[in-house]
């Protein structure tokens, strides 16, 4: 009778997790098209090292707790399947395999069980003494973790029965199950052997059975999405967006979920909120509105609460009968602050354990509200304009763009009689600081013998805070002029001394059929140095010098080790870092256009940046990008005595020529 | 109800520069952008079509190339772009610009009624701020200059009250309907074309009216209707700068040596 209750359970619990599956998963087929198939050998090599290795999981603390819990699971899936079918067919079971696999199986198993078990207890403590943020402590966690738990034991009791009855080999094999079995023979239970079990044993069913209907519902929906969103990762860095099509009749950016990709759909079912995202987040540790987390949990949201008129119109859904996706930061949507608040360093896909894309998302909203409602912050207007008309951030004239360097005699670019292109940038040309990086720059490049021109008045602005503010018609517009130039002179390989530039013109120009090879001067100058044709003279008197990494140079582009070693060869001495270094580096705050904007809420993050910096007591923090000096150059003016001196590499090679 | 923004397409005096020789701007290759002040005339006339259920008209009198701008204002949400060209226009001064666009804001009169016109407060290449007083004169319309804020409007007793914006001090008017105003910046915060805006404006009609259209006397437009001309553009001359004290390693002395120069040459009074 219990054998056909069973059955006739496990039978409508696979058919509700399957329908749950499939009501869950059919909506992100909602989103747009994206192809995520290429490959296939390298993403299977990721998702062994990334989601089934736990590699990023085990990086932060309490990564492998996470990591034990999950490797457990994995073992144990054999014992469940094993528990299941013999629920439906008595007969069946490990006991028919040779004694010593079946040994060593239930060695294994005893062994996960318990290191699941005490993992869990150590998840809840933490959850309880030292959330990973606040609001962590919810219902669902705890209620998940007890699951698990009462999972543990019941297996345990369950074996501990059969090893006193006599139906298992109670040897050394499975130490845990015998210290179980002798408790039990310790207590009344000794008395009702077979009930003990069979109670147990139920527990164990339905929790196991509840447990797996419960996922979809959860944010334990992760356990069944995660292993495949590794897959289905973005296979480069997402240091560039899409480009759009500027036809009649298209919408622009996205507003509703079908106008996210299916890919965004997934992650956000993907996510575990395990918080690491908000934590490395510039804008969520400084008291800003954006919180990435809770933007990717408000897509998923939005997407259930969506979920009625999407069945209905089976896919051809219309817009405005959706809730939208930017809103008042309720259930289901992000506010525009929040959006505007991102300086687009990457920091939140750093470090996500399970590939979610946070930026590409951000970007896309962007692009709706700058696009479909040219609504942003005031700030914006201008910069739009400038770039529009004279195309720099600060509307300067364009004639005025080569005037940094008019006592320079530099020589004009010119396919085949210059071998690089020397792209100043906005900054470099216009800003009073960094004009003084650019001489350094040229200086240095004419010690190493390097031949190089540039574009002077004609050169303009790559366009890249325009891109990652979402102003993607314009910056169509701005690429399109850049490259048709590029073009027409023979440019092939290029310097650049803005990670800005860099990124702009390595990665998305690629999308306008431009392939360069671009340098960042660290790069360059590192090659030099190796080479030969650099030796410096005497070593640059910078005293203790701590190194900032750009974002855009770094996690977005992986140069990390460059600018190190140009700076330990000038100066001689050990670069110092700072505690959040390389790819968990903390952004300056001027990334994704924030560059033009005013910081309204929360503390500045250049502060928190500069000071993390000052704690090295370094006498030069030593930066690599534009946008990075000028926040750390305004950063340390408020530090009240600071006697700190901010100095690009360049400037730190040309000291020690 | 018509609202009209009087717009002007004007080199990007940034980027200006005056031929030595014949004493004339070099517009080769400078780009053109909407007169600054122009842009918040263009603004309001938005407004109070959102607000107030006005049709916006844009108005621009210029060469064929000013449809350009024509077109951007169509990209923010005018109902009708007309540009006023004709070779017989050109050379003209404030005098004879200012016949030509108000006979055609009377014209756009006889279609529909025409409420307010907007100008910016001048141009940024003219500088003369006198073409938009000259509309108000020849239509008979009030004249509210300098305005940096509309109080109110009554459409039932067409009625206007508006905040002028004076030196040291504001002023409150009321006048009735129709009225020309010239705006200062103060007024408002220019709109962004959004995408679709942009797109389908460049497939829209910029109308254009000639002398055919406007049929006024050749000798009060153009070169020919003009009083005043031009005789002569130039750079004022600027003395050769001069480099004060060590600034690289002495900043603190090279700046009160420029403050001293300063106090000495009584350059600091207020």
């Amino acid at each position: 009778m219990e054998h056909v209750i069973f059955i006739a359970i496990l039978s409508l619990s696979l058919s509700a997790f399957a329908f749950s599956c499939y009501r869950r998963l059919a909506l992100v087929s909602v989103g747009k098209n994206e192809y995520r198939f290429d490959r296939p050998l390298d993403r299977l090599r990721e998702m062994l090292v990334y989601a089934v290795g736990q590699k990023r999981v085990v990086s932060r603390p309490f990564g492998l707790n996470h990591g034990v819990i999950f490797w457990a699971f994995l073992v144990l899936a054999l014992a469940n399947l094993e528990f299941l079918v013999s629920g439906i067919f008595p007969a069946v079971s490990f006991a028919l395999l040779p004694a010593p696999l079946h040994g060593a199986l239930l060695f294994l198993f005893d062994i996960c069980s318990l290191a699941a078990l005490v993992a869990v207890a150590v998840a809840a403590l933490r959850r309880t003494v030292n959330p990973p943020f606040e609001g962590a402590r919810t219902f669902e966690a705890y209620l998940i973790l007890s699951m698990i738990a009462t999972l543990m034991l019941a297996y345990f009791v369950v074996n501990g029965v059969r090893i006193a009855q006599g139906m298992l080999p109670g040897t050394t094999a499975t130490p845990v199950s015998n210290l179980v079995a002798r408790l039990i023979m310790a207590t009344p239970a000794a008395g009702a052997l077979e009930q003990t079990g069979n109670v147990f044993w139920w527990i164990h069913a339905v929790v196991l059975l509840g447990f797996m209907n419960f996922l979809p519902y959860s944010k334990h929906m992760h356990i069944l999405t995660a292993i495949p969103n590794v897959f289905l990762r973005s296979m480069g860095k997402c240091n560039s967006q899409e480009r759009e099509a500027f036809q009649e009749g298209n919408s622009f950016g996205a507003a509703t979920v079908e106008r996210l990709s299916w890919k965004d759909l997934l992650d956000s079912f993907s996510c575990t909120e395990c918080g690491r995202c908000q934590q490395a987040c510039p804008a969520s540790s400084t008291g800003k509105t954006l919180n990435p987390r809770e933007m990717i949990h408000a897509i998923k949201e939005n997407l259930l609460q969506n979920g009625a008129v999407i069945d209905k119109l089976s896919g051809d859904l219309q817009a405005e009968r959706c809730v939208s996706l930017i809103g008042d930061g309720k259930k289901g949507n992000t506010k525009a602050r929040a959006l505007w608040s991102c300086t687009s360093c990457g920091a939140c896909m750093e470090a996500c354990p399970v590939f979610i894309e946070h930026l590409p998302k951000i970007v896309k909203m962007r692009r709706h509200l700058v696009q479909m409602e040219a609504s942003f912050p005031e700030e914006l207007l201008n910069l739009f304009e400038n770039m529009e008309q004279r195309s720099n951030p600060w509307g300067m004239a364009p004639s005025e763009r080569s005037k940094w360097s008019s006592q320079l005699n530099l020589r004009p670019f010119e396919a085949g009689k210059t071998e690089y292109l020397l792209f100043v940038g906005c900054s470099g040309a216009f800003d009073a600081r960094n004009k003084q990086v650019s001489v350094a720059l040229t200086r240095v490049l004419d010690a190493a013998g390097v031949s190089y021109g540039v574009l002077g008045k004609e050169e303009k602005c790559c366009g890249d805070s325009v891109r990652r503010l979402g102003n993607e018609y314009l910056f169509d517009q701005m690429a399109k002029e850049t490259v048709q130039q590029f073009l027409s002179k023979g440019v092939t390989k290029v310097i650049t001394q803005c990670p800005h530039c860099f990124t702009t013109l390595k990665n998305d120009y690629r999308q306008y059929g431009l392939e360069l090879e671009v340098l960042h001067h660290s790069e360059l100058i590192d090659r030099l140095l190796r080479e030969g044709r650099l030796t410096p003279a005497r070593s640059a008197e910078t005293g203790r010098v701590v190194l900032h990494d750009s974002c855009y140079l770094g996690r977005h582009n992986d140069v990390y080790e460059a600018p190190r070693e140009v700076l330990r060869k000038a100066t001689g001495r050990e670069v110092l870092e700072m505690g959040r270094n390389r790819e968990n580096a903390f952004c300056c705050g001027a990334g994704g256009g924030r560059m033009w904007l005013e910081e309204h809420e929360g503390t500045p993050i250049n502060r928190s940046r500069v000071q993390e910096a000052l704690a090295q007591q370094p006498v030069t923090v030593c930066v690599s990008c534009p946008f990075c000096m000028t926040m750390f150059e305004d950063g340390i003016k408020e530090v009240a005595g600071s006697t700190t001196q901010v100095k690009d590499i360049a400037e730190v090679v040309a000291l020690s020529l | 109800m018509l609202v009209v923004a009087c717009i002007k397409q004007v080199p990007d005096t940034t980027q200006v520069q005056i031929d030595p020789v014949t004493n004339t701007l070099i517009r080769d290759g400078i780009p053109f952008i909407i007169n600054p002040y122009d842009s918040h005339a263009l603004e309001e006339s938005l407004r109070l079509k959102d607000n107030h259920g006005f049709k916006a008209v844009a108005l621009s009198m210029g060469p064929p190339n000013a449809e350009a701008t024509l077109r951007k204002a169509l990209a923010l949400g005018v109902d009708r772009s007309i540009l006023l060209s004709d070779r017989v226009f050109g050379g003209a001064d404030t005098l004879s610009t200012s016949n030509v666009i108000a006979a055609a804001i009377k014209k756009l009169g006889e279609q529909e009624e025409v409420g307010i016109v907007f100008c910016g407060k001048q141009t940024i290449d003219g500088d003369t701020a006198q073409v938009g007083p000259g509309i108000a004169v020849r239509l008979g319309y009030s004249q509210l200059t300098l305005v940096d804020r509309i109080e109110k409007i009554d459409l039932v007793q067409k009625t206007i009250v508006v905040r002028r914006k004076l030196e040291g001090r504001y002023e409150i008017v009321e006048a009735r309907l129709p009225a020309m105003i010239t705006v200062v910046r103060e007024l408002n915060r220019p709109r962004y074309p959004t995408v679709p805006m942009r797109l389908s404006s460049a497939k829209a009609q910029v109308e254009c009216w000639s002398n055919e259209q406007l049929q006024l006397d050749v000798n009060s437009v153009g070169l020919k209707g003009s009083p005043t001309w031009v005789s002569r553009i130039f750079s004022p001359e600027r003395k050769e700068g001069e480099i004060i004290g060590d600034g690289m390693n002495d900043p603190v002395g090279a700046a009160n040596l420029l403050l001293e120069r300063l106090i000495d040459g009584d350059m600091l009074a207020v």
